[in-house]
């Protein structure tokens, strides 16, 4: 194989783009720390870690069900409901903290397990079924309550103010938490037969099924899944703002869909690496940061670097894509 | 009963249709099932609250709920005729929302006005002359459709990414126009898009029916209708038999941009301001869900543009139902929840099977 051809056919592996994430990382990062300085401290980074834990947790379960050639539009009203039955159960019902985090996470699961059954017992588009359930989880918000409620349960406090010392700084437990998720959830989708039924079903679902692959079952399991990821999401957050909102996480979905794409894993399914979730978070987290460093740029500049980021992204993989056949 | 025994059945009764058989049939008609549920909601409007078909004409304007409706729902109207085409197409516009604030955004930094008096007589001053600012601002929403249609049709992304770039970074775009602040408008004759009155009802319905003839038209009278619905068919079989799919496409998602710049303009015109952050915040879905209790599938082909229409009266109708039982407004999105999953439930051949199978047990 010539140099050329080996260069081709290995900037048309996902490794490519997801490497492409990692190098756009590092540039934002090395121009920030030029362009400020201070930006390059540990804790700068630790920051990125603590104040997006709750998002990569929430692209770590999309980005199981974009595997699998799905979407899932429901997390951040997920999010917002878990906030919601936190502090509710802890403030008003008076619950032990153990069992509260028990129980939303339970629920989490059950609700994506629900939305999964819909979308492949009956055939209907996953786009429409989380819709409904994102409207759900956001009304069912407000039947709770609709104003904001403070948590001040000791464990959720302690959670919030803990600092786990590391050298040149410290870190949440909140953002443990979501570091041992991705750990995990990259064991699950590299060596476990679910991982690998996920992957199969996003590549071709048909195929998936001639293979005698439980596709039934790994859907459902699939958006458990997510509804899990978005209702420990919803605790790492409580845990975070120390209160439950009806409005907490707008546009998460949005955010945690974003992540994913610019973290390398392909829309359309079967393509990608869960460990892509951590790296596309990071880059919106350095966005963000980025911006607050600077002090002149306005918020909404955010959201325009990260359409112009998704666009770019886009265009690459399809580019890329394009180039293979 | 055995499976046979019953087509058997089915096969002699199908000769001779049973008026049963005869309303069942007219219950196919697609516009039948939106009709019926917007009647029964109407219905229990009309138990729940005193003097809702009232009707009354004060200062030469009609008034009464039923006018107060449809006039609300007017820009959902119009987003929902623009993505109805979309979904025919097998597509999906969510950057309709961040249309609506960027056009409405354009509008209200272009005519921005002041009141000049001038001899003890107030008159108004817009920056640029209304009708160039609002050319700009549906200037901008087709250059948003262009956008999308450019990504779809010409790098042929998947619908729901090409025009989620634009859903979070359009909003981005119209909030750098207006520094992230809500601009007021002070400019009278800008107001008459959104809240003025002709002929005794709101200007907007006038919009609304003056698009949607022009749509009707364009689709039913000329072949491209049905070329557009052979695309949500078949996109491949639509290519091969000679339907220009790619600039159809195209064509598709200037048209939603564009009827949502318009929906934009009223929307801005009715609050007399343009929030970028909020106006027209989620205005996408629920035109999906228009669209989509209009008896559109969302898989594409065939499509209903008065189910659409009918649809977002049924939103609305849905909303103020809500609104007059005292019940809390953010409850809504629960109801709205309930109908999507029910709507497709019933749309879903799987269900019906299911439902089938139980009731010839």
């Amino acid at each position: 194989m010539s140099a050329a051809a080996r260069m081709r056919t290995w900037s048309a592996s996902p490794r490519f783009t997801s490497l492409v994430t990692v190098v756009l990382l590092l540039v934002m990062l090395g121009a920030g720390g030029l362009a400020y300085p201070g930006f390059l401290s540990e804790q700068v980074l630790f920051n990125l870690l603590i104040d997006n834990a709750f998002l990569l947790v929430l692209a770590i379960g999309m980005g199981f069900v974009i595997l699998s050639g799905g979407i899932d539009l429901s997390v951040g009203a997920v999010l917002a409901l878990s906030t919601m039955l936190c502090a509710w159960l802890l403030q008003v019902a008076h619950w032990p903290a153990p069992w509260v985090v028990a129980l939303v996470l339970l629920l989490g699961a059950a609700f994506g397990a629900a939305m999964g059954a819909l979308i492949h017992y009956f055939r209907l588009q996953a786009f429409i079924v989380t819709l409904a359930g994102m409207f759900l989880a956001r009304g069912l918000c407000y039947l709770i309550s609709v104003e904001s409620i403070t948590i001040d349960n000791p464990l959720f406090v302690s959670m919030s103010r803990t600092q786990l010392p590391l050298p040149g700084g410290f870190i949440s437990p909140g953002a443990l938490v979501a570091l041992a998720v991705l750990v995990a959830a990259i064991l699950v989708a590299r060596y476990s037969a679910f991982g690998r039924a996920v992957y199969a079903i996003g590549g071709n679902e048909q195929s998936a099924l001639m293979m005698g692959l439980p596709v039934g079952r790994t859907r459902v399991g699939v958006y458990a899944l997510s509804g899990f990821c978005a209702a420990l999401g919803g605790v790492l957050f409580a845990f975070y703002m120390l209160s439950g909102y009806g409005l907490h996480g707008q546009g998460a979905e949005l955010d945690a869909i974003a992540a994913v794409v610019i973290g390398g894993t392909l829309l359309a399914g079967g393509v990608g690496y869960i460990a892509g979730a951590l790296s596309g978070v990071l880059v919106l987290g350095a966005i963000q940061t980025l911006i607050a460093f600077d002090g002149t740029l306005s918020s909404w500049w955010t959201k325009i670097v990260i359409g112009a980021l998704l666009f770019v992204f886009c265009v690459v993989q399809r580019l890329l894509g394009a180039s293979k056949k | 009963m055995s499976g046979a025994k019953v087509t058997a059945a089915l096969a002699t009764a199908a000769p001779t249709p049973t008026r049963i058989a005869l309303a069942l049939g007219r219950l196919r008609h697609p516009l039948a099932r939106p009709l019926l549920a917007l009647a029964l909601l109407l219905l229990l409007d009309f138990f729940l609250v005193p003097g809702f078909f009232h009707l009354a004409v004060k200062d030469g304007h009609l008034y009464g709920s039923l006018v107060d409706i449809a006039n609300r729902a007017a820009p959902l109207m119009l987003a929902a005729i623009g993505m109805t085409l979309v979904i025919a197409t097998r597509g999906i516009d969510i950057s309709v929302g961040a249309v609506v604030a960027l056009s409405g955004t354009v509008a209200a930094v272009l005519v921005g006005g002041t009141m000049v008096i001038q001899n003890g007589v107030p008159s108004y001053v817009s920056r640029i002359p209304m009708g160039w600012a609002l050319a700009a601002a549906l200037g901008a929403a087709v250059l948003c459709g262009a956008w999308n249609g450019l990504l779809v049709a010409g790098l042929k992304l998947q619908p729901i990414v090409a025009t989620l770039i634009l859903m979070v970074g359009g909003r981005g775009l119209a909030q750098l126009l207006t520094d992230g602040q809500i601009v007021t408008v002070y400019y009278q004759p800008f107001f008459f898009l959104g809240s003025g009155y002709l002929f005794g009802l709101p200007c907007a319905l006038f919009i609304v029916a003056i698009v949607f003839a022009a749509t009707a038209l364009l689709l039913h009278k000329t072949a491209l209708g049905m070329f557009i619905q052979a695309v949500g068919l078949n996109p491949v079989a639509a290519r091969l038999a000679g339907v220009r799919t790619a600039a159809l496409t195209f064509f598709v998602y200037v048209f939603c941009s564009a009827c949502a710049g318009v929906a934009g303009l009223m929307i801005c015109s009715n609050i007399k301001s343009a929030d970028a952050n909020n106006a027209g915040l989620l205005l996408e879905l629920d035109a999906i869900l228009a669209v989509t209790l209009g008896g559109t599938l969302l898989a594409g082909g065939s499509f209903s543009l008065a189910g659409s229409v009918v649809g977002a009266l049924i939103i609305q109708t849905l909303t103020y139902t809500i609104y007059a039982m005292g019940v809390a407004p953010e409850v809504n999105m629960v109801v709205k929840a309930v109908v999507v999953f029910l709507v497709c439930m019933s749309q879903s051949a799987q269900f019906r099977r299911l439902f089938m199978r139980g009731r010839a047990a």
